[in-house]
């Protein structure tokens, strides 16, 4: 349940750490924020910063450690399994690398994003929907494309399409235009805006591109794993 | 088949599309089953066929009960005194007795080669202990001197016979030949077989024996074969003839009991059945060290589509699903190259061997559920490390 009072991610006093003993080391210090719901949040800062970690603890991908992430109203820390991965069903992840299933063709790549809340709906139904947004993003003549065939940005988009096929609640982005040219990464990131205005849908980006970053409702920046700005 | 797969299913087969997605990884995979399916086939057959040739030796003659020295083996007891056939006919249950004579022979051929022969002897009279491979009739025509009954594998025995003489053996057109400095006639044939330290049998009149395997006392015997009267209870007799016997260092068995001890003598004692039993323990466990790696390295190839998946919220029992299924297909491919295989080198080594080798159906279906079962621990395992991860961990 998303909660009226809560925003849709609340951190606080978050560390985190990698590696154990002598080679320990802290990839997030302290970091505290609250991300808007249909705001779109920009996270920057230099490679190795913490982007990504960050990302990543707030997107119940990685155990928090050290202080508190509520995302969609639940705590994170000592979260169960199973609550964990209701919260991942009610996301979107779009991630550096396309990771797409290699054996999937375009359009059973965007099913899987919503055959993950069970088989309810009938097939054709899920078919046109995960047909319509790849129509959207322009993959309309290769639906039936196995990734192999298709061109990093087709692959980068077939990628965005499993993300949004299933109208997540929240929309985790790591650097999701770098594969895409100038045009198609602002298209993307305007969709992801446009999103967020029609149903509160609320996007967390890493981006380098300054392009995006002006359309930006809120920038975050990471440095050293400290937050500078928030 | 992916049709057939999503109605099976109820979802994508994503294994299937991934196995045949790989051509050349599936390819891989399945040789691997396969060949650790071929493995245990040879392994299982192995001793299967020490079994069976075990079983073979019982079959030229028949018996309700027999007496025999205290050794679990048919071959090679101590010899026993006439006298046991005389207490036998004694006991009030039982119809008939008979001295079963055996023995080995070194058959030194012209060649230069020599055979080893396993030798049966017993009274051409004693119709009622005739075998499954040896009539009442076959047994009469021994009646005569120096006449042998050839085992058909003699055929084989290169330079023994020619094939046109041994079609036509019958007690009016013997094959005569010589074993050992003695004019011997075949009169007909019967089948047994080469067993492991033997290349064939010879079966003959208790005389032709004496005179054949001249080592023999005379007046000593291998084993008492025993009838029972129609209304003579097996184990009663048993019991009676243990008790009365207790002093002559003999046993008293159902013929039955005597072959299963001499079965589980040789798998569990004798050293050769050990050594095939630990064959078969080494073919199933380097069969599973395949699996388990045809799986794992299948498993570790899609790590990041399965970290995914579980990103998305997919749960572990999803990606487990994938795995099975996977494993389930390749144990399915792999199996059937492996037992068409496996029943090819049956007939290779059947043939160069002698030895009673051959694929059956329940063999295949307990390999086959094996290779279910396996793949499915080892899918499993090779899941292990996906189960307690986290996602983000697994992209790196
Ligand atoms: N699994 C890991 N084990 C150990 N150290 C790690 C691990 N993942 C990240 N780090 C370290 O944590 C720090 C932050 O890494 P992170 O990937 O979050 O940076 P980033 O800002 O996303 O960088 P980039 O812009 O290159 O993607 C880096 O110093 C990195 O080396
Ligand atoms: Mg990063």
């Amino acid at each position: 349940m998303t909660s009226h009072i809560d925003p849709p991610i609340r951190v606080e006093g978050l560390n985190h750490w990698f590696g154990a003993g002598e080679t320990r080391i802290q990839a997030i210090f302290d970091a505290s924020l609250t991300v808007e719901r249909g705001a779109l949040t920009i996270l920057r800062g230099p490679s190795g910063s913490g982007k990504t970690t960050l990302l990543t603890l707030m997107g119940s991908l990685r155990k928090v450690q050290d202080g508190s992430v509520r995302l969609l109203g639940q705590e994170l820390r000592g979260a169960s399994q199973q609550s964990q991965e209701a919260l991942r069903r009610r996301l979107g992840f779009i991630f550096q690398a396309h990771n797409l299933h290699e054996s999937l063709t375009a359009r059973q790549n965007t099913l899987m994003g919503l055959q993950v809340h069970g088989p309810r709906g009938d097939a054709a139904k899920q078919d046109a929907a995960a047909a319509h947004i790849l129509e959207i993003l322009g993959l309309g003549p290769r639906i039936d494309y196995l990734p192999e065939k298709l061109s990093g940005g087709q692959k980068q988009r077939v990628a965005i399409a499993r993300a949004l096929v299933s109208n997540p609640e929240i929309v985790f982005a790591d650097e999701p235009t770098a594969a895409l040219d100038k045009e198609a990464g602002i298209q993307v990131v305007r969709m992801l805006k446009a999103l967020g205005a029609a149903r509160g849908t609320s996007t967390v980006m890493v981006t380098h591109d300054t392009c995006i970053i002006e359309l930006a409702d809120r920038i975050i920046t990471i440095e050293d794993g400290k937050l500078v700005s928030g | 088949m992916t049709r057939l797969l999503h109605l099976l299913l109820r979802r994508m087969p994503i294994g299937w599309l991934q196995l045949t997605h790989n051509r050349m990884r599936l390819v891989a995979a399945v040789a691997g089953i396969a060949f650790a399916n071929l493995l245990v086939f040879v392994q299982l057959g192995v001793v299967a066929s020490m079994n069976n040739v075990i079983n073979l030796t019982y079959t030229p003659f028949s018996a309700d009960i027999i007496i025999s020295p205290p050794s679990p083996q048919l071959f090679g007891g101590a010899l026993l005194s006439r006298r046991i056939v005389y207490m036998a006919l004694a006991d009030p249950g039982v119809a008939a007795a008979t001295p079963l004579h055996l023995g080995n022979m070194e058959w030194k051929r012209p060649t230069g080669m020599s055979k080893v022969l396993i030798v049966y002897g017993m009274a051409p009279e004693a119709s009622a202990f005739a075998g499954e491979t040896i009539s009442a009739r076959q047994l009469a025509m021994l009646a005569l001197p120096n006449r042998v009954l050839l085992d058909s594998a003699f055929r084989n025995i290169e330079q023994a016979t020619n094939a046109v003489a041994f079609a036509r053996m019958s007690p009016e057109t013997p094959m005569e030949f010589e074993i050992n400095g003695h004019g011997v006639s075949a009169v007909g044939s019967f089948s047994l077989g080469s067993g492991f330290g033997y290349d064939g049998a010879l079966f003959m009149s208790d005389q032709t024996f004496q005179r054949l395997v001249p080592e023999r006392m005379s007046g000593t015997l291998s084993h008492v074969l025993i009838r029972l009267k129609p209304d003579a209870d097996p184990d009663t007799v048993v019991r009676r003839l243990t008790a009365d016997l207790a002093a002559e260092h003999v046993q008293a068995r159902t013929i039955a009991q005597t072959i299963a001890d001499d079965v589980s003598y040789m798998n569990t004692e004798a050293p050769m059945g050990v050594i095939f039993g630990i064959g078969v323990f080494i073919g199933i466990f380097v069969g599973l060290v395949i699996v388990y790696q045809v799986l794992a390295t299948d498993v570790a190839a899609h790590m990041k589509e399965y970290a995914t998946f579980k990103a998305m919220g997919y749960p572990h029992r999803f990606l487990l699903g994938i795995v099975f299924e996977e494993a389930l297909i390749i144990a399915f491919l792999g199996f059937v190259p492996g037992a068409l295989l496996g029943a090819g080198i049956y007939s290779v080594m059947g043939a160069a061997t002698g030895l009673p080798l051959g694929m059956t159906a329940a063999r295949a279906v307990v390999v086959l559920i094996g290779t279910f079962a396996a793949c499915m621990i080892s899918g499993t395992l090779a899941t292990l490390r996906l189960r307690g991860a986290e996602p983000a961990e697994l992209f790196g």
